[in-house]
């Protein structure tokens, strides 16, 4: 019987009772639960970096308008503005995360990780993690796996998703994920990389689903910049075997409590939060079709 | 009535859910989902169809431009697969592919789903009309098939029969199917009306053989079949 992924400290506990890292029972679940073997894994994995790697390039390259306007080349700007902020790397990581979302928003390929509005969170994280490190791509893709393994959880203890656990289970999944993975590339045992995680959940807990008109472009292209800085601070202080005091698992037990109790207007139904602002109503009006034919009420 | 739904839902996840599905954006229910949901339809008819009326409910009817959820359909019906780049462009390609199309919305459809869609399609003789719900994270539910309760995911091979209400047939079809070592995952029946003819709705874990389809369609009460290999393919 494969592990479940049912919390951190028993992914800790199989992987050292059979001796073999976290990324290896991530392979095992996956073997077992459906039934691909390692090379079909590991070519989906290779895809999936692939397609990530191509939408950060397209994101960077190509003309990126939203239908509604709203998304309107901003990768590309923050790529080229002369002034980094930090570092030309950390300009490099911000660009890049926004600029695989911006693709996600222009009808372009993406890969979903784990969903399609926190889809430029992987891509920036690893190709920024990938060039400064000098990773080989074996080990990005065991840094994928590590980090389905921690999607994995989150999903079965809190949420993946924006309609049922508000942003934080969206872009803050990502943002672990992306934690986790780069520890592990950086070399971090199995605390740190656990740590790294909690306290990046710790920064995203809270967070609300409230896209301006229903669609998935304000805030969620900025929100995958910051999920992105936030992976890459959390994994700086995770590294440094600096606690996250609160232990993982009670970490993800928390956003799933948050989650569970915070209001639908803030669950992806835009009727809360930056939809329900002057603006966001006013946008929402113009790019939404009014042409509808409502039906009569149906009294049951 | 099985539930395939809450089958699907209770199965374990794939790391290939936590990365992945490769998509065109910009939501995996408002593109990828609805992608699926006119493939589905698509393989129902047979072809692509010369003419197709989409009516958007609910939550899609707002919504459906501005996710670009009338591309990903009309993408879908010209057999693009939800990572297809094509998807961008379908409304213009549309001509090429020799279909057109009409768009609805309707809202307040208290009894459907928040994000529904009815495709009525035709080409020639034939014409089709399906309900399909897209559920989240590109999980799609084929509610109905010219008016005949379906239920049906579209993640595995489907089975439709068309036939008269003959007694024994169910258990005489699942027979059949054993023999072919088909796996039957669900199985569902509806019918119009007393005496009418009815849906069975069979969905299988592995696909099945010529012969064996060939041989369903012989039977004389057998109306029509229609047989959906995985969609995805
Ligand atoms: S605001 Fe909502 S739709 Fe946008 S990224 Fe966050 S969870 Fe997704």
């Amino acid at each position: 019987m494969s592990f479940l992924f049912e919390s951190f400290a028993d992914w800790k506990k199989h992987a050292e009772e059979k001796n073999i890292s976290l990324h290896e029972v991530v392979l095992e679940y996956e073997r077992e639960q459906k039934g691909r073997n390692k090379e079909q894994i590991m070519e989906g994995l290779a895809r999936a970096w692939e397609v990530m790697k191509d939408a950060v390039h397209t994101g960077l390259t190509e003309e990126m308008t939203s239908r509604s306007g709203m998304i309107n080349n901003g990768a590309k700007k923050v790529y080229n503005y002369p002034t980094p902020v930090l570092s030309k790397e950390f300009q490099n990581l911000i660009s890049r995360a926004l600029a695989a979302k911006e693709v996600n928003s222009c009808m372009g390929r993406v890969v979903a990780a784990p969903t399609a509005g926190a889809s430029g969170i992987m891509p920036g994280v690893l190709v920024t993690l990938q060039e400064i490190h000098k990773i080989d791509d074996q080990k990005i893709l065991e840094a994928m796996l590590l980090a389905a393994g921690i999607a994995l959880i989150m999903e079965q203890r809190a949420s993946i998703s924006g309609a049922v656990g508000g942003c934080q289970a969206e872009t803050g999944t990502a943002a672990a994920m992306g934690s986790g993975a780069i520890v592990y590339c950086l070399g971090g045992n199995t605390d740190q990389i656990f740590n790294a995680v909690a306290i990046t959940v710790q920064c995203m807990l809270g967070l609300v689903c409230d896209p301006v008109a229903g669609l998935v472009e304000i805030p969620c292209v900025v929100r995958n910049a910051s999920a992105a800085a936030i992976a890459n601070s959390s994994a700086q202080i995770g590294l440094a075997n600096v606690s996250s005091v609160i232990p993982v698992d009670e970490v993800i037990e928390a956003m799933g409590e948050i989650g569970a109790s915070m209001e639908t207007r803030y669950k992806e139904t835009a009727l809360g939060g930056l939809a329900a602002t002057k603006t966001g109503q006013a946008i929402a009006k113009r790019v939404l079709i009014r042409d509808i034919e409502i039906l009569p009420d149906e009294k049951s | 009535m099985a539930s395939t739904y809450s089958q699907i839902m209770a199965e374990k996840s794939s790391i290939f859910d936590m990365i992945g599905p490769v998509m065109i954006g910009p939501s995996s229910s408002h593109t990828a989902g609805v992608v699926r949901i006119a493939r589905a339809a698509l393989k129902l008819l047979g072809d692509i169809p010369e003419e197709a009326e989409i009516t958007f409910y609910n939550s899609f009817a707002r919504t459906y431009e501005g996710h670009s959820s009338d591309r990903a359909v009309i993408g879908g019906l010209m057999d693009f697969k939800t990572d297809d780049k094509r998807i961008k462009n379908s409304l213009d390609l549309a001509g090429e592919f020799g279909l057109s199309y009409k768009f609805k919305s309707v809202g307040n459809a208290s009894t459907m789903h928040p994000n529904t869609i009815r495709l009525v399609l035709k080409k020639g003789e034939k014409q089709i009309e399906v309900l399909g719900e897209s559920k989240g994270g590109g999980i799609i539910n084929i509610a109905e098939v010219n008016g005949f309760k379906a239920d049906f995911t579209a993640n595995l091979h489907t089975l439709i029969i068309f036939a008269d209400d003959v007694k024994g047939s169910i258990a005489f079809i699942a027979n059949i199917l054993a023999h072919d070592e088909c796996n039957i995952a669900t199985m569902s029946v509806s019918r119009k009306g007393k005496n009418d003819l009815a849906c069975q709705v069979i969905e299988m874990d592995s696909g099945i053989k010529g012969v064996t389809l060939a041989y369903l369609e012989s039977l004389s009460w057998v109306k029509q079949i229609i047989y959906i290999p995985d969609i995805d393919k």
